[in-house]
């Protein structure tokens, strides 16, 4: 940290959170838990800010007053601006680089090419195939050449205007189909189960089409690069994975790990877009170089850019079913377009695959799901993750069948839902709850909102005036989709934690450190929430996440409550085995039983005591640790998954599924073509709240994210080129946008996840988006098979 | 070129600022109030947000220069003492409003700015003062709710 300024992710080491209360109020539309099973004894219950409370977040305080120090916040003495010099163009070779003018240019100290990069010239999560600067040829328009580091970041604006490069331009391939034709395939996921020849009463078939939809974080990347004495680089960047980019950063440097040391920065929102490196491995050469502090922070347009996407999706299908509307088969082919690098395509590609056809029972599956490179830009993670795509293709054969069969919406599908013990196209049994019909009937059975009013604030066009209250026509829509949790695949998925406990003014103080991303979520609180229930301590620290301990994994793939969670409860439940290993008279105590308790004798840890099963207490914490501190470090690992046969795409290969339902209601002006959300409802399961108001969080964005997919979110890509790099052009949802949103919350505990709990965090986004274009299609009679849903196409005009 | 001004009640100078420098980078980068973000730099998203002579505006829009002389007041400066939280803070903490917490800062200021104006605004009208602060996390209805409950409307949330 020498010299650095507001380093880290503002919650220094010390920072010590304590229980608070939840909100004053209550919550808007209401989070209803209802708890049909517990997973267990879950340890000392009541502990004041423990699991299944909402304390205050710890990093609320700074937050609010401006002093969390985001990875665009930093600041360091000496320190040296970087900047990115981009290509113009979707694909060319390159034949010259000339850097003369721009070393010229007074307060430049460096200017790097690929030529400088003394590692691996290539990087990448899955497969190293992205250059860290253009390697003889750029292969997508915004791909970084070159770097400069000046002392003031117009200078290396400036800097990067008089690289001259000489490029021959090529024709681009930006047609996934002719890309697919033309052999550029990344990987196909092929689903093969019962009778391929299937016949049906009643067919449906359509060709939808999903659009580039960007995270739009809010916080650009951005980040700190700081040369060490021993030779290696401190580095202070926002990211999902502390870890993945270590070993990339390093990989490029050509140093070894323990050289290349990452702190997670304040992170200003991810949403997938921080899987893959931007600006980490450039700060940290242009610092080597130099011997100066580096920053990078990107602007809009450049951060548009600079990270991947979510796919664009061709998807066609064909549902046979009986004239009673029970599906006999779904045949599926989903093209994605995985732009110009591997990124996360091929998992990408599984999850369009294997969720293919939706939480529903379907007896003869045929998908074929791709994904190829062209010379767009890249794709990879986003909230959803080929869930998205395909649920917005197969919600919308749901209304087709519904409409061809003549049931309602909800009917077809709760006739069709999954349960638990069902079997998926992978030949996977669901293990543990699958509330799919409830979840519809809970959605369906909301009140609807109130009728359509006259206050032009609450008409299609708001205050512009447009529409009165007789032009608007109003529909209701329903979906349902189904996300993995955690990784896949058979893909060795661990997260670590280290907890201390110690008497810190007298007073038993945990400490948790772990290297998991908290990019808003809450994780911080969670994480002190489990150490408070599991220890019965008020005084819980969490340490800043860095690479000082060992991987935690991605927050992605609603992972990380679920694997960092797990690795927090088992680091503490080692700290109780330790403990009681100290009380008089029981060397070597049996450690945790896996029951929650203390061990086999019915012990616990409450209340700043071990007492035993009659509540007598046999230690204080205060004598316990009076001996030291006991700290314990722990890797855990979810169940194992199995790789997808490569032939049939059976296989075990997901953890957990995790289901939310959406009813969507919209107000149209189908004579300008403009939507207005009205409301929407949403039903999940989350297995164990673990945080509620964090859940309702969670909930909420993931649904307006799913609102910006339907209506208005498109990166429009023409010939490679992102015609709309700005929150001018590219419209994320505003508060007028998004409707009052109630919740339903469901926790059916899952007997295999930590407390029970599901992953929350990306099935909002995954069904918001078919409800919502569900609806604008029951107001207008308009067969949308796009998204987004543009004026022009409920006018006929486009 | 040189800039003195009154920042959150203290008299403040940068110098040699560029003259393309926005008000925005000066208060971040110059006089270390990175409190003001920067999201969009072009005036869409409202992370930027901060006083100037008691009009809410949005920094990166404003060149530093016409700062010159004038009062200006970070989301830094709300709070009536150094730790302390002004109830608009306060209410975000308590209501949940905060994620990743980047809009924050400008939401707070433009939520101040709001109940000085307006102390009891009905939800429309909270939603049309707040249309120019985008938030990418929360869906804006922990944001409403922490409205409501610093204009003390919080028995209706």
């Amino acid at each position: 940290m020498t010299g650095v300024e507001s380093g880290g992710s503002g919650l220094p080491v010390g920072a010590v959170t304590s229980p608070g209360s939840g909100p004053p109020g209550g919550v808007r539309g209401g989070v209803a838990p209802e708890r049909d099973r517990e997973a267990g004894t879950v340890g000392p219950a009541g502990t004041a800010g423990g699991i299944g409370a909402s304390p205050v977040r710890p990093d609320g305080a700074l937050k609010v007053r401006g002093e969390f120090a985001f990875s665009s916040d930093l600041w360091a003495d000496d320190m040296l601006w970087g900047a990115t010099l981009r290509s113009p163009h979707p694909s060319a070779t390159i034949r010259r680089i000339d850097i003369g003018a721009a070393l010229a240019v007074p307060g430049v100290y460096a200017v790097l090419t690929a030529d400088d990069v003394p590692g691996d010239r290539y990087y990448g999560l899955d497969v190293a195939d992205q250059p860290v600067l253009a390697v003889d040829e750029v292969c997508y328009r915004g791909e970084p050449v070159a770097i400069v580091a000046a002392d003031h970041p117009e200078t290396a604006r400036r800097a990067v205007r008089r690289i001259v490069v000489d490029y021959r331009v090529r024709e681009p391939v930006t047609d996934p189909e002719a890309a697919l034709a033309g052999g550029r395939l990344v990987r196909h996921v092929p689903i093969r189960r019962g009778d391929p020849a299937a016949v049906a009463e009643v067919v449906v078939t359509g060709e939808y089409r999903v659009g580039m939809q960007d995270q739009a974080f809010l916080g650009p990347e951005s980040g700190l690069a700081v040369p060490a004495p021993d030779g290696g680089v401190e580095l202070y960047v926002a990211t999902q994975w502390l870890h993945a980019d270590q070993r990339q950063v390093a990989a490029a440097l050509g140093l070894p790990a323990e050289l290349v040391r990452l702190s997670l920065a304040g992170v200003g929102g991810a949403f997938g877009a921080r899987e893959d490196l931007s600006m980490q491995v450039h700060a940290s050469l242009l610092a080597l170089r130099t011997g100066r502090p580096v920053k990078m922070v990107y602007g809009r347009e450049e951060s548009f850019v600079g990270h991947v996407h979510r796919h664009p999706a061709i998807l066609r299908y064909e549902h046979g079913a009986t004239r009673d509307g029970e599906l006999v088969y779904v045949r599926a082919r989903i093209l994605l377009d995985g732009g110009a690098y591997t990124s996360t395509t091929p998992a990408v590609v599984a999850n369009a695959a294997t969720l293919g056809v939706g939480p529903y029972r379907v007896p003869n599956v045929t998908v074929d799901a791709y994904g190829v490179h062209t010379n767009n830009p890249p794709c990879g993670a986003m909230r959803g993750f080929g869930a998205v795509q395909a649920c917005f293709g197969y919600e919308s054969q749901m209304d087709r069948l519904a409409e061809a069969v003549g049931l309602d919406p909800v009917q077809v599908r709760v006739r069709n839902a999954l349960a638990e013990g069902g079997v998926m196209p992978t030949g996977q049994v669901v293990e543990g709850p699958a509330p799919v019909a409830r979840l519809l009937e809970l959605v369906r059975d909301r009140p609807a909102p109130p009728p359509v009013g006259d206050d032009p604030r609450q008409l299609p066009g708001g205050v512009a005036n447009t529409t009165t209250p007789e032009q608007v026509v109003r529909g209701v829509g329903y979906a349902i989709g189904i996300k993995n949790v955690c990784f896949s695949e058979g893909f060795d998925d661990y997260a670590t934690a280290r907890v201390r406990l110690e008497l810190i003014g007298g007073e038993p103080t945990a400490l948790v450190h772990t290297a998991a991303a908290e990019v808003g979520q809450g994780l911080v609180t969670v994480q002190a929430q489990i150490a408070r229930t599991e220890l019965g301590v008020a005084r819980v620290v969490v340490a800043t996440a860095d690479t000082g301990v060992g991987s935690a994994g991605s927050s992605s793939a609603s992972r990380q409550t679920y694997m960092t969670g797990g690795a927090v409860r088992a680091a503490c439940r080692a700290v109780r085995a330790a403990l009681v290993a100290r009380l008089p008279g029981r060397p070597g105590a049996a450690g945790d039983d896996g029951d929650g308790q203390v061990d086999g004798g019915g012990l616990e840890l409450a209340g700043g005591a071990v007492r035993d099963a009659a509540g007598r207490t046999l230690g204080t914490l205060v004598e316990l640790l009076g001996a030291g501190p006991v700290e314990e470090t722990v890797r855990w690992r979810h169940r194992p998954t199995r790789p997808l046969d490569p032939v049939t795409g059976q296989g075990d290969a997901h953890v957990q599924y995790a289901f939310a339902a959406h009813r969507a209601t919209v107000d149209v002006d189908p004579e300008l073509g403009l939507v207005r959300v009205v409301e929407i409802a949403t039903a999940q399961d989350v297995g164990r709240a673990i945080n509620p108001e964090a859940v309702l969080g969670q909930i909420q964005g993931g649904t307006a994210q799913g609102l910006g997919l339907a209506l208005m979110e498109e990166l429009q890509v023409v010939d490679g080129v992102i015609r709309n790099p700005s929150f001018t052009d590219y419209l994320i949802p505003t508060v007028l946008d998004v409707p009052p949103m109630a919740v339903d919350v469901l926790e059916l505990a899952d007997p295999h996840a930590p407390y029970g709990l599901r992953g929350v965090g990306e099935p909002p986004t995954i069904s918001a988006t078919p409800a919502i274009v569900a609806a604008v299609r029951a107001a207008t009679g308009v067969p949308l098979a796009r998204v987004p849903v543009r004026p022009e196409h409920l006018t006929g005009t486009g | 070129m040189r800039i003195d001004c009154v920042v959150n009640g203290e008299p403040r100078r940068a110098d040699d600022v560029w003259a393309g420098e926005s008000l925005l980078h000066v208060l971040r980068e110059r006089l270390g109030l990175p409190g003001a973000k920067n999201a969009c730099e072009q005036g869409e998203c409202g992370s930027c947000t901060v006083y100037l002579d008691g009009e809410p505006v949005c920094a990166c829009l404003v060149p530093a220069g016409q700062a010159r002389g004038r009062e200006v007041v970070t989301v830094e400066g709300l709070g009536p003492g150094p730790g302390e939280l002004d109830p608009v803070q306060r209410a975000f903490v308590a209501a949940g409003a905060v994620q990743c917490g980047f809009c924050t800062p400008g939401l707070v200021v433009a939520v101040h700015d709001l109940l000085a104006r307006t102390p009891s605004p009905a939800d429309p009208e909270i939603r049309e003062a707040l249309a120019g602060n985008l938030c990418r996390c929360t869906g804006y209805e922990k944001i409403l709710t922490a409205v409501r409950l610093a204009a003390g409307r919080e028995h209706e949330s």
